[in-house]
């Protein structure tokens, strides 16, 4: 990695860009008060007292879409580089990317029709 | 003797030149980056200014005017007064996630600016895949939205965390997607390509024009991403007091506000790349007098670079002109229509839209 001297300025932004919020908190600590009390500590519900724990379980759907946003993702990183050579390649690949991308269509279509794309 | 000690000043002044040969490399390299970090601060005051000025006019108020001249300087009072303020930490929260998801919400969208072309050669980073680290990087977010979720130990923060996540994550498949067809019109990811490809027929060369459907995606998705009207759930969500911003006070939240507009000011400059024309005057056939040929001499050099600072400037503020009067005009959608949109409208439409843009290249081929 230290090879693609193109990457410098980037890892240069990458430090300064952390330093910002780094920076944020020390200024915050240096000017903020701090009045401790125990109403301020505890969580926020509406105006009564938190009930139960805070770690509940969750549903099932949230995973779902996790798992259809990973494999259409990294369908999309596959494209990439057959659309960034398109031109020299040519109508075989493009055959090849089209059967690609149909099977992942009925891959969406089988995810849809099995309800792992729903909210409810 | 004499030559003895001339050549040994010579090897000196050698070494010495070296060392600040160094020295000179990292400032030439930092001099870029605070320039680029102080245009986007100046940025975000103009943009703020901007979304309150325009909200005010829709609302037939008057904005702000009290925090320096017509009320520039509101975005630096606010975070001045944040930043004055307590820093609470919820008890039994996390305290490392707790602090470290507003910092990568910020980070990981200002990282996504080195890639913006101002000019020909006025970009911080004119990488080989360009707006690909757009994409990447800004896939980085909804991590730190879920470390402020469940970091805050709060069951409403972890699940507006979580909701927040969901619909980022559904939504930056159909930007993928559309980005992916503009760069196969371009064939390249970079951007400078990218803008240079649309130069050729002034107006009508704006990918625009190519990618209509692409752009009506494009918009609505980075609307999506920045978490914006009709698509502010997770904001919404803290007016019904819940989401995952609950338990934040001070600056932290200010880095939440921040890195909304960072991500707003961000899709707009890429709208701009992308499908606007970027840096180019945009009137076609228009003729430079011989005074102004560009790389010619040094005067029309920065001629020519401050007129592509100030066109892609003038085409983003003009675009930021739709996101802000459509946050006053539609509705917010709930969460089940927000998401069918993204996995079972957009997602097919452009997948669509890159098919047609393969098929119409292959006939051009």
């Amino acid at each position: 990695m230290f090879l693609l001297y193109e990457y410098d300025i980037f890892w240069a932004f990458l430090i300064i860009s952390s330093v910002i919020p780094i920076l944020a908190f020390l200024i915050s600590g240096l000017l903020s008060p701090i009045r401790k009390g125990p109403e301020k500590l505890s969580s926020y519900e509406s105006g009564i007292e938190p009930m139960g724990d805070a770690w509940l379980q969750f549903r099932i759907r949230y995973y779902m879409f996790a798992l259809v946003f990973v494999v259409f993702d990294v369908e999309t990183v596959f494209l990439y580089p057959w659309a960034m050579s398109f031109d020299v390649l040519g109508v075989p690949v493009f055959i090849e990317a089209l059967i690609f991308v149909l099977i992942l269509i009925v891959g969406l279509v089988y995810a849809w029709r099995k309800g792992a794309l729903e909210w409810s | 003797m004499i030559i003895d000690t001339t050549t040994v000043q010579a090897i000196n002044s050698f070494s010495r030149l070296k060392s600040l040969n160094e020295v000179y490399g990292i400032l030439w390299m930092l001099v870029p980056i605070f320039t680029l970090v102080l245009g986007i601060t100046i940025g975000i005051l103009v943009i703020v200014w901007l979304e309150r000025e325009i909200s005010a006019g829709i609302q037939q108020r008057i904005g702000p005017e009290y925090a320096g001249p017509f009320g520039v300087l509101q975005a630096l009072a606010d975070g001045t007064k944040l930043l004055f303020k307590e820093n609470l930490f919820p008890s039994r929260g996390d305290t490392r996630l707790f602090s470290i998801g507003p910092s990568i919400a910020v980070i990981s969208t200002l990282l996504s600016y080195s890639v913006i072309p101002f000019g020909y050669h006025f970009v911080l980073a004119d990488l080989n895949i360009g707006v690909f680290l757009w994409i990447a990087i800004s896939s980085i977010a909804p991590v730190g939205l879920l470390m402020s979720g469940y970091g805050s130990n709060n069951k409403y923060s972890f699940l507006g965390g979580l909701r927040a996540a969901a619909q980022s994550i559904s939504y930056e498949i159909p930007l993928t997607l559309c980005v992916l067809s503009i760069s196969l019109l371009s064939n390249s990811s970079s951007t400078v390509d990218i803008v240079e490809a649309q130069s050729k027929y002034g107006f009508g060369g704006w990918n625009l024009w190519r990618q209509p459907i692409g752009f009506i995606i494009f918009l609505i998705s980075s609307l999506a991403e920045c978490e914006r009207l009709p698509f502010d759930l997770p904001e919404a969500e803290e007016e019904l007091v819940a989401g995952y911003q609950t338990e934040y006070s001070g600056i932290k939240f200010g880095l939440f506000y921040v890195a909304s507009y960072l991500n707003l000011l961000v899709s707009s400059l890429f709208v701009t790349v992308l499908y606007l024309g970027g840096w180019n005057i945009s009137i076609p056939y228009i003729s430079v007098p011989e005074f102004f040929d560009f790389e010619i001499n040094k005067v029309g050099r920065v001629f020519g670079t401050t007129m592509g600072i100030l066109i892609t400037l003038v085409k983003t503020y003009l675009f930021l002109f739709i996101p802000i009067t459509t946050r006053w005009t539609l509705p917010r959608l709930r969460m089940d229509q927000l998401l069918n949109l993204g996995w079972k409208f957009l997602l097919p439409i452009s997948l669509g839209n890159l098919l047609l843009t393969t098929s119409s290249q292959l006939f051009s081929l």
